[in-house]
């Protein structure tokens, strides 16, 4: 537990458990309604009485920014998931039968790799329907190429290891080898890998949801926010900054948290 | 300690060119630091060989690293001094070391695989030496770096010299180390292990070779090994380490013959090369075989007929007729052939041989060995024998069942009566499992008894191998080799097998912990009736375990018959060769 002893680490762990509680439990931490618009309070700037300002049509900004929390952290946390899962069960079956089997599906995530991520999942939104979960499954699949790579060349190290062998010679069928060797030695930079991707989870489900991909509007996603600011740039630039910054500010604990668990270990 | 008496008090002191007095080593850990080296003395007179024997971890590394100041990261000399030539290198600068380094001590370094710049010619690193050193010019180092190639017995010096390292073999690779080591006509030379990464024959040849270096230049060797007898051969004085002490030194004759402390004598007994019997099993081993009913762990677990036929999709009809039941052959193999085609450099492919029409029997409940040194064939043999691979042509047959080409279900079946045991007990483990559930794997996979049968048969299979059931939750990286070893070999036995495959079981173990493990194998044998095919490149481990022997090379077998005419009357002049190479005949 080094970890704990580096400021970096510690601040970051903070600010994701802040955005933590923020998504599973909003009202802890929300100042106001976020739905709730008063006509006298639009377009202030920010105040003791409203945290980040208000927006247009009067709404708490920060309690805007904190209810959208839960959106986009689960559309990222899905996204990661749908990745990590697919990619990991592609990558497993890729490398452990082999041959031409292994040849196939590595062409097709070739394919997947070479599509830029967010037009992938504009594809996947487009043909799914606008919401969260498209928007989780369409990153997700997005990230799956690399994470079927990363499980394959593990698999591939791990195959030719004495004690999948041994296994072997020990009577043990190929599917127990799979399920009791090979996956527990292969998930480590899976996982590693996983944390990172969070981070870019969050970015690309902010992008398309700044986009209009996401839940309708008056939901308070992100990406969202940030869109609805861009029509007083000019005179509220802060609409449009504060939540970018928000952004910003969750990607950094992730990466620097994510970092540390993956590189330490 | 005790005050010791050193050995260079005999001799003159200006005699010695290196005494360390009282030297304290240690490393630096997370958990605080770790004392390698504890208040070790010791002389090398000139033109000497001192041996530095002990197991790993006894701290004789250490010790030729810190004579040279070249400790790993985070080591450190507390105290004590290290004078050569009457200087203490221990307070001198870093720029003054280095010209001693190299220049008046060589060091032969142990793994020759990984010592030399695979991209620079092997002539040019022995030159790097020389114009380093004796500031010898571009032309001069150059033909002095083959001089010295063809003093190291390389045949052909000029050619080889403007080879690059992988295209020379590990006892040439070695040869090239003990060059550079020598090069600059040093007035002492540390090596580490020099030939514990090379085969017998080669061994031998490569040890001749520095004793003469040591006769021609009046060089001293500070020689470290792991290997008594190799001590014992070539040493004229032996320093005992264990633990990071000196517990006994002395004249080798007077440590070998007459050993005074503990752990010496242990040693001594259990050095491969100088102990000449087949173990026998141990008084409790033949006690518990009367007590079981059938001689049989676990009889419970095997069906009743022969598993080769239980789900027969593709069993064969039984191979000469034989009583399947009951054929006094456990294992014949006949006509093994295995070829593997080898890509040339600029084109073109040459196939290679590996195993060459073999053949041999083993007798049911008897340990048939083969013997070779790396790249005879042997373990492909045995990998065709326990048909984890599968032969180009011959057959196999287990028990009086033609067993060549089971494959799928039949073949899994055939595990439940063939184990094998391989060499190294780091990788043959899964890390992430717990020993409980390592042992139970086979008894899992074949659905023997429930949950908490199988944990308690896994404790008990422990306590068959000399191990405390209390280690069941550890993981295989909190154990030594050793513990390993008997982990791999209680999870050979958990479904009852009647033939283990041992592939070179107990190289990779330290030498009392080797005859440890023997015993243990023989133990086994006599209270289970098991049968064993051994594999081994080492003739003294052969010679503790065997009934039968197989000399193999270049994938044929050259000679086979019972261990003893093999031993006491060998009939082919490679074996021959192979006996005289077993290191410590001279003392004994």
């Amino acid at each position: 537990m080094t970890n704990l002893r580096k400021p970096g680490f510690v601040l970051g762990l903070i600010i994701i458990a802040l955005a933590i509680v923020a998504s599973l439990a909003p009202q802890l931490l929300a100042t106001h309604d976020p739905f709730e618009s008063v006509a006298t309070d639009r377009l202030l700037p920010p105040s003791a009485q409203y945290l980040f300002g208000t927006d247009n049509l009067g709404r708490d900004l920060y309690s805007r920014v904190i209810y959208g929390a839960a959106l986009s952290l689960l559309s990222a946390s899905l996204a990661v998931v749908v990745g990590v899962v697919v990619g990991a069960v592609v990558g497993l079956i890729s490398g452990f039968v082999g041959g031409r089997t292994d040849f196939i599906i590595m062409r097709f995530v070739d394919v997947l790799i070479a599509v830029p991520g967010v037009l992938l999942a504009l594809i996947v939104v487009a043909s799914l329907g606008f919401g969260p979960v498209s928007l989780a499954l369409g990153v997700g699949l997005g990230a799956a190429g690399s994470f079927a790579r990363v499980m394959r060349s593990q698999v591939l190290r791990i195959r030719s290891e004495e004690y999948v062998e041994a296994a072997r010679t020990l009577g043990v069928r190929s599917p127990a080898i799979l399920v009791q060797h090979v996956l527990p030695n292969a998930a480590r930079p899976v996982i590693a890998m996983a944390a990172l991707e969070m981070g870019t989870a969050i970015l690309s489900v902010s992008a398309l949801t700044f986009l209009g991909f996401g839940a309708p509007p008056p939901a308070p996603e992100w990406g969202a926010l940030v869109a609805a600011g861009r029509d007083y740039v000019a005179t509220n630039p802060g609409l449009s900054i504060i939540p970018g910054a928000v952004i910003l500010v969750v990607v950094l604990a992730v990466n620097r948290v994510a970092r540390s668990i993956g590189g330490d270990e | 300690m005790i005050e010791q008496k050193t050995f260079g008090d005999d001799t003159a002191a200006d005699d010695n060119i290196l005494v360390v007095r009282d030297l304290h080593v240690s490393y630096a850990t997370r958990s605080g630091s770790v004392a390698a080296v504890r208040g070790i003395s010791f002389v090398v007179p000139r033109g000497k060989i001192v041996a530095i024997v002990g197991e790993s971890g006894s701290g004789k590394s250490t010790t030729s690293q810190a004579l040279i100041r070249r400790l790993a990261s985070g080591g450190s000399i507390d105290s004590g001094s290290i004078e050569f030539e009457g200087r203490n290198l221990g307070p001198m600068s870093e720029r003054e070391l280095r010209s001693i380094r190299g220049g008046r001590i060589g060091f032969v370094p142990q793994d020759p695989s990984k010592s030399l710049n695979p991209l620079m010619r092997v002539g040019d690193q022995i030159a790097e030496a020389l114009r380093l050193h004796l500031k010898l010019d571009k032309t001069a180092a150059a033909a002095e770096a083959v001089r010295i190639l063809a003093e190291v017995g390389l045949p052909d010096p000029d050619a080889r010299a403007t080879q690059f390292p992988h295209e020379l073999s590990g006892g040439m690779r070695q040869r090239v180390l003990i060059g550079i080591a020598w090069a600059c006509n040093p007035q002492l030379v540390i090596a580490d292990e020099p030939t514990s990464a090379l085969d017998v024959t080669v061994q031998r040849h490569v040890l001749d070779n520095i004793d003469e270096l040591v006769r021609r230049h009046n060089t001293s060797v500070v020689l470290v090994t792991h290997d008594l007898a190799v001590a014992a051969d070539r040493a004229d004085y032996v320093a005992v380490m264990s633990n990071g002490e000196i517990v006994e030194q002395g004249t080798t004759a007077q440590v070998l013959s007459a050993p005074t402390h503990e752990y010496t004598k242990k040693l001594v007994e259990s050095a491969p090369g100088l102990a000449s019997r087949r173990l026998t099993p141990s008084l409790t081993a033949l006690g518990e075989q009367q007590q079981s009913s059938a001689g049989r762990l676990f009889t419970h677990t095997r069906p009743a007929q022969p598993a080769g036929s239980a789900t027969a999709s593709g069993a064969v009809p039984a191979h000469s007729g034989a009583d399947a039941a009951g054929a006094t052959n456990i294992l014949e193999v006949s006509n093994l052939v295995k070829t593997f085609a080898l890509r040339r450099q600029g084109g073109g492919s040459q196939v290679l041989r590996a195993v060459d029409d073999v053949s041999f029997v083993v007798p049911r409940g008897s340990t048939f060995s083969i013997v070779g040194e790396s790249g005879s064939g042997k373990t492909t043999t045995a990998r065709i024998a326990a048909r984890i691979a599968s032969a180009d042509s011959g057959t196999v047959s287990f028990d009086g069942t033609d067993v060549t080409s089971l494959s799928g279900e039949a073949l899994r079946q055939l595990r439940r009566r063939v184990q094998v045991v391989y060499q190294n007990p780091f990788g043959s483990l899964d890390p992430k499992m717990s020993i409980e559930r390592i042992i139970a794997e086979p008894l899992r996979a074949f659905r023997v008894g429930d949950r908490t049968h199988r944990a308690e048969m896994a404790r008990e299979l422990l306590e068959h191998v000399s191990l405390s059931p209390s280690l069941a939750q550890r993981r295989p990286t909190e154990l030594s080799g050793g513990q390993r070893q008997r982990v791999a070999i209680a999870r050979s036995l958990a479904i009852g097998p009647e033939l283990i495959v041992l592939d070179e079981p107990v190289s990779a173990l330290d030498v009392s912990v080797q005859e440890q493990i023997l015993q243990l194998l023989v133990d086994l044998q006599v209270q289970f009736g098991l049968s064993y095919l051994f594999i081994s490149h080492d003739l003294g481990v052969i010679r503790q375990i065997s009934d039968h022997i197989a000399v193999m090379r270049s994938g044929k077998v050259l000679e086979a018959g019972t261990a003893h005419d093999v031993m006491s009357n060998p009939q082919h002049e490679y074996t021959r060769e192979l006996l005289e190479a077993i290191p410590g005949q001279r003392a004994v």
